[in-house]
């Protein structure tokens, strides 16, 4: 009973939140939220960390906006875009990075993104320096106009709804039971006959879709797309909202996404103090609180909703140092 | 004038030249991040941060202290290891027991706060770091005027990338810190204080990201941001070299040099992607690096 | 339930526009200056373009047309989409009337995109591409400080009818260095001079080494440094490192100010030649003006931080005279109104949005030629307003061609 009647409020806060807050913050909060989850079905259920994922995101950005303004693709083919170039850089990545794990896995992961921004910044069509701007909202599947912001929140709504239920199935799926046991014991996953690269190649592809998803997304809210969506420090950025939110969780994510963007738009007006800030986020959470928001407080929220619990959230494995 | 491939042979052996003491920069200030991770198997994320306080250090010295350019170099990275011992003691040491990724994490975000700390305090414009009068002017070497700066920081890059190899390799203390790494427990069995070699361990890697700092100053910019700029590159050295092995950095640090000296020369626009370009070429076929030890 | 709320909604507006007195906007005037606060630009424009708005707030009498004027500010880190944002959260929630001061010419283009649709007025005093009053030019956007084709013609004409005829480009691989080049090129050929190579970074760089070495064995008189903050400040450092001015060329800094100077030192800085917009040590309006900004700021003015003076208080003048703070009435009443305070000489503002004014050739002077603190420059040539812009003639805005 308690459980639906908070189901309830959190639908109706999400209804009616353009209302209340600037639905341009709300809509670029959700496009981080399903960035960030990307980067969690690769760091929370495979238990890789790729510290490239801005490639992804970014190179999506790009391909997407290129789509809809030069090509003249309507919105929602140009989501699809994005999200297939993600998908196809996730590819690429994870054949180059599947064979190894940990910190060399995370190293490459950063020079291939650091590769990829330097293309992106040669490129013409990318238009360096200047971004791909002026990228036009057109009319989400011919019926609605998505220029008016109110109309363009729900679309997106409904878009991030729709890349969690994915996320949902493809981590509750055989593939993500096999993932989760890969993540957590490598050998004997191998010795049960699965090929671990062939996994970490297909968890990055998908990755890598809803990453693209995310970057085609917030090129056609914010109408631009820039060199910052591929600079490491985006790396970082989402890192850290994986983390605040709940490595491992499902709506952990979308948590730390609307914080991380919440605290950039509040200390816009300071620049330096958001470093320092994420900074000492980034150190609370890793020191004291690994599991992040949602990964504290489900098992709260669960015992006081007198639930089984579900099982722990996951961090990434604890072992004993060599 | 003879030329090779449209260039002047002068200005080639000019440009080798060059690259050979960015490559000698390279090596020291990616040695300390080699030492790190070898020893410690942690990457060292704020050695950018730390290479940057070692310019700082140097000149508030200078503009506060009065104290010049070679009491710079002995006691700023004093300092910042000492900073550098804070931190492992106060923060890093609660996560050798997990997954090493938490280190790498923690140390992104204390990089942030030093970098946004610095940021705050002084603008990114830099402040003027002057050449110190002992080493202005040059020698006209026929195909280039070699400023008498740029070769002194070939000497020293040599003299410490030597030194540390040597206080590594060859003495008992090295000796200990290797072993440390290969088998703390025994090792803390036979009476040796362990926790404190991996401080002492730390505050070497970051005393010689210090000292590439103070070289730095007088001819980069004293900047916040002159860290985040090197770290990239840093990495790449390391990695190319073998994660955990210092004749391996010391040595790519220099062969990057050369590289990126040659590109500049060809096709100048590429010089900062030349590096990465090496590297996932070597990861590709040499994952352990050229001289690493793992697989 | 959502239409009664619209109706609701609907019924209140029309009832405050009918019942405001005042003709300005929700009864006051709010300013808004964006500009890069932590980022390579700050110093030359970040507090201290705040500062040069308080100013002007506070000179004017901190009401106009009997309503208050408010101040908000930004840092827009000098990236596009972060201007963006601020800038549609400003105009759609915070109802800001002027955007002011606007460093990065992608910062610029994108928000004049948005002015353009959203019907506000936004003055840039730091930014720098000549394309906002040119192709890229729209009724409510104004360029008061300088521009690329200024700089370019300032330092390139000027350098060459010395005798500076041959030049080498250190140019930043991207949009803005490439314009830069590309602009100065065409002058120096007009007078009559020859550029004999040219060498494109990347950018950001640390180290010009190598790019120095090739500029010296040219030969060339001048090395023109076709880039902006810290790479010219290494660049220039560098270039005293190798002995380039005592081996006898000169460096054009294309864009170089005086936060820039001082951050070097004028032992490294000496001998550069640059085109500005502005001098705190001209005259003494000028210096009477910026002795009041030191006491703020801690700093001497740059260009741009003069510019947001001029600009803010001009502004305020056009909408106490056009009695409302509808911006294309205003930008008519700026276009009327006479310019002359101690930053614009002889300026016109002219349809484009572009203002003409007196730029200044100007030589940083050696240590021992320093007779004070910040006396920096020695100003070579007045550059006339006429002169100075690009011409109408050869402009492509739409708005000149009506």
């Amino acid at each position: 009973m308690l459980r639906i009647i908070l189901l309830v409020l959190l639908a109706a806060a999400a209804l009616l939140a353009p209302y209340v807050l600037y639905p341009i913050f709300l809509m670029k909060a959700f496009c981080f939220a399903i960035f960030a989850s990307a980067l969690n079905l690769l760091l929370g259920y495979g238990g890789l960390l790729s510290f490239g994922h801005a490639a992804l995101f970014g190179g999506s950005a790009y391909v997407a906006g290129h789509a809809v303004k030069v090509w003249g693709l309507p919105p929602e083919l140009g989501m699809v875009v994005g999200a297939a170039t993600g998908a196809l850089l996730g590819l690429i990545f994870g054949g180059l990075t599947s064979r190894r794990s940990g910190i060399y896995f995370a190293m490459i992961t950063f020079a291939l993104s650091q590769m990829v921004y330097f293309v992106a910044l040669q490129l013409p069509f990318t238009g360096g320096e200047d971004g791909l701007q002026s990228v036009p909202r057109g009319r989400f599947l011919g019926l609605i106009d998505l220029n008016d912001d109110l109309a363009l929140y729900y679309v997106m709504l409904a878009v991030l709804l729709a890349a969690l239920w994915f996320l949902h199935r493809v981590v509750t799926s055989p593939f993500g039971h096999i993932l989760r046991a890969m993540r957590d014991n490598e050998t004997r996953v191998i010795s049960l006959g699965y090929k671990p690269h062939h996994l970490k190649i297909m968890v990055f592809t998908l990755s890598g879709a809803l990453a693209g998803l995310a970057g085609g997304s917030k090129t056609i809210v914010l109408g631009i797309a820039s060199l910052t969506d591929v600079y490491w420090h985006t790396n970082g950025e989402v890192v850290l909202m994986t983390i605040l939110g709940g490595v491992g969780t499902l709506f952990g994510p979308v948590v730390g996404a609307f914080t991380v963007v919440l605290l950039q738009n509040y200390l816009a007006e300071t620049g330096a103090w958001v470093t320092i800030i994420q900074g000492v986020v980034f150190v609370v959470i890793v020191l004291c609180f690994r599991r992040g928001l949602v990964g504290e407080l489900a098992p709260l929220l669960r015992r006081w909703l007198q639930r089984e619990p579900a099982g722990k959230p996951a961090e990434l494995a604890e072992r004993e140092h060599a | 004038m003879t030329e090779i491939f449209g260039i002047p042979m002068q200005l080639l052996f000019g440009q080798l030249l060059l690259g050979v003491i960015n490559g000698a920069f390279y090596a020291t200030l990616s040695l300390g991040l080699a030492l790190i991770f070898g020893m410690l198997n942690i990457v060292n994320f704020t050695h950018g941060a730390m290479y940057m306080m070692g310019a700082f250090v140097a000149w508030l010295l200078l503009h506060y202290l009065g104290l010049d350019y070679w009491w710079a170099l002995l006691l700023a990275p004093i300092a910042v290891a000492l900073f550098a011992a804070v931190i492992e003691r106060l923060l890093l040491r609660h996560l050798y027991h997990l997954d090493h990724l938490y280190g790498f994490l923690l140390l992104f975000g204390v990089s942030l706060i030093i970098e946004g700390g610095f940021r705050y305090g002084y603008g990114v414009s830099g402040q003027p770091y002057s050449i110190p009068p002992e080493l202005v002017g040059g020698i006209n070497l026929g195909f280039m005027f070699l400023p008498g700066y740029r070769a002194w920081v070939i000497v020293a890059s040599l003299t410490i990338c030597f030194g540390t190899w040597f206080l590594v390799e060859r003495t008992k203390l090295g000796a200990y810190l290797r072993a440390a790494t290969e088998n703390s427990g025994l090792v803390g069995a036979f009476g040796v204080n362990v926790p404190r070699l991996i401080t002492l361990t730390y505050m070497l890697g970051a005393a010689l990201a210090a000292i590439a700092g103070v070289l730095a100053a007088p001819i980069y910019q004293v900047s916040a941001i002159m860290g985040s700029n090197i770290i990239p590159v840093v990495f790449a050295v390391v990695v190319i070299g073998g994660l955990g092995s210092i004749l391996g950095s010391i040595v790519t640090g220099f062969m990057l040099g050369l590289c990126e000296g040659l590109t500049k020369v060809f096709y100048p626009e590429a010089s900062n992607t030349v590096a990465f370009v090496v590297m996932v070429i070597c990861l590709l076929l040499r994952p352990q690096g050229l001289f690493g030890k793992r697989g | 339930m959502k239409t009664l709320a619209a109706l609701l909604g609907m019924c209140a507006v029309v009832a405050y526009a009918s019942g405001a007195a005042a003709d300005l906007s929700d009864g006051k005037v709010k300013i808004g200056v964006i500009n890069d606060q932590s980022g390579i630009y700050s110093d030359l424009s970040g507090m201290g373009g705040v500062r040069a708005a308080e100013m002007a707030i506070e000179d004017f009498g901190g009401t106009v047309l009997g309503q208050p004027i408010e101040l908000v500010y930004a840092d827009h880190q000098n990236k596009a989409d972060i201007a963006s944002n601020i800038v549609n959260k400003w105009i759609d929630e915070d109802q800001v009337d002027l955007i002011s001061d606007l460093p990065s010419s992608p910062a610029m283009l994108a928000v004049q995109e948005i002015v353009r649709q959203k019907k506000r007025l936004v003055i840039v005093s730091t930014g720098a591409t000549s394309d906002f009053t040119g192709k890229a030019c729209s009724p409510y956007g104004l360029h008061w400080t300088y521009d690329t084709y200024a700089l370019a013609h300032g330092t390139g004409k000027t350098l060459v009818e010395q005798g500076g005829d041959t030049w080498f480009f250190l140019t930043a691989d991207y949009a803005f260095g490439h314009a830069l080049q590309r602009d100065t090129t065409a002058f120096i050929e007009q007078g009559g001079g020859q550029v004999l190579g040219s060498v494109a970074h990347p950018f950001p760089n640390q180290d010009f080494s190598s790019f120095l070495l090739q500029a010296q064995a040219s030969g060339a008189k001048i090395i023109g440094l076709a880039n902006a903050g810290g790479d010219t400040i290494n660049s220039i450092k560098q270039a005293a490192e190798f002995g380039i001015v005592e081996a006898g060329q000169r460096l054009a800094g294309l864009l170089v100010f005086i936060s820039d100077v001082h951050s070097m030192g004028l032992q490294t800085a000496q001998g550069v030649v640059l085109t500005t917009g502005f001098y705190w040590d001209l005259d003494d309006k000028t210096r009477e003006w910026s002795k009041r900004f030191f006491e703020r700021h801690g700093a001497m003015p740059t260009m741009t931080h003069a510019g947001v003076y001029s600009s803010v208080t001009h502004y305020l003048k056009a909408v106490e005279a056009a009695g409302t703070d509808e911006p294309l009435a205003v930008a008519a009443k700026m276009r009327e109104l006479p310019i002359d305070d101690f930053f614009a000489r002889n300026a016109r503002l002219r349809k484009d949005g572009r203002l003409e004014h007196d730029m200044y050739l100007a030589q940083v002077k050696a240590p021992e030629e320093s007779k004070y603190d910040w006396d920096y420059y020695t100003i070579l040539a007045t550059i006339p307003a006429a002169e100075a812009f690009r011409p109408e003639s050869e402009s492509e805005c739409y708005l000149l061609k009506e």
